[in-house]
């Protein structure tokens, strides 16, 4: 009885909020007057990642250190900066994890070249049965 | 398919298992670590926070003294367990300079009020952005900033009481 009392105590319980109650950034939510300003902008976003939220981007994800990254992109591309450098100074603060696009280095190697090679060795075992089905 | 190619598969399919089951067992640190450490504090010059305290620039941190740079929040529940231990290193003679994220003066006023003020000055960062600029990710996180105004060390989360020496021993070698 005790346990059930407790489940329905938790259906109604509020999560506490780890939020502030201040309103959005002025840029989170809204769009930038310039189209292409703001095409940029969107492209940037949905290719970093939220803080908060970490496999969202900041374009979707509803936390509000991801709506102060949206006012900081947009703000910063409103200004005329190059969404590149936008991107490599998020990245000297939180290294390349905060990018969904990073650079091509040594280590995502294999990543690469494993399709590649499986496809020999599939080529491979299939090259060697069929010619020992042809052999028998 | 001789010999002991015909069990290739299941050991594939165990080592997949093994690696899902270690990969529950230890799970990855989410925590985000700045990648500020060794380098200079970002540029930033805050209002006060509260009325009645000083704001903070990034000139004022080097001043040739290393200190405590704590981002808290008036809204951020483990900053007020947290409380007690920054009273602590400030007793011990640490110098704590905070920034207030997304915060407004009368609901901090009435945290610092309860919960005590062991700051030197408090910057409001009501976007988040110098926070950004530290490579910071939430609150309560604790940057330790060395006499030049390098970040020589971060502290994610509260600072427990068993912490507070390993926090003393980083600010004596940032001298």
């Amino acid at each position: 009885m005790r346990l059930v009392l407790l489940a329905i105590a938790l259906v109604f319980a509020a999560p506490v909020l780890a939020d502030s109650d201040m309103p959005p950034a002025y840029w989170a939510n809204r769009q930038l007057p310039n189209p292409q300003q703001e095409e940029r902008a969107q492209s940037l976003m949905q290719e970093i990642r939220c803080l908060v939220c970490q496999g969202e981007s900041i374009a979707d994800s509803d936390a509000e250190l991801a709506g102060d990254m949206r006012d900081l992109v947009r703000r910063r591309i409103a200004a005329g900066e190059k969404p590149a450098s936008i991107r490599s100074w998020l990245i000297q603060r939180y290294g390349n994890w905060i990018s969904f696009r990073p650079p091509t280095q040594p280590i995502g190697l294999p990543l690469w070249l494993a399709p590649l090679a499986l496809l020999v060795v599939g080529g491979l075992l299939a090259a060697s049965r069929l010619k020992r089905r042809r052999s028998q | 398919m001789t010999g002991w190619l015909r069990f290739a598969p299941i050991l594939l399919l165990v080592l997949i298992v093994a690696a899902m089951l270690w990969r529950l067992a230890n799970p990855p640190d989410t925590t985000v670590h700045s990648q500020m450490i060794g380098k200079p504090v970002p540029q930033f010059a805050l209002a006060a926070a509260v009325p009645g305290v000083q704001g903070l620039s990034s000139a004022q941190l080097a001043d040739g003294k290393p200190k405590l740079v704590h981002f808290f929040a008036s809204w951020c529940v483990p900053c007020i367990g947290e409380a007690p231990v920054l009273d602590q290193l400030k007793k011990q003679g640490l110098t704590i300079e905070g920034i207030a994220i997304r915060d407004r003066p009368d609901e901090l006023a009435g945290f610092l009020a309860r919960n005590g003020d062991p700051f030197d000055r408090i910057g409001s960062d009501p976007e988040s952005k110098t926070q950004l600029a530290f490579g910071s990710s939430g609150v309560p996180e604790t940057f330790v900033v060395d006499g030049r105004g390098v970040i020589r060390l971060q502290h994610i989360g509260a600072i427990e009481p068993n912490e507070i020496a390993a926090i003393r021993a980083a600010v004596e070698q940032a001298r």
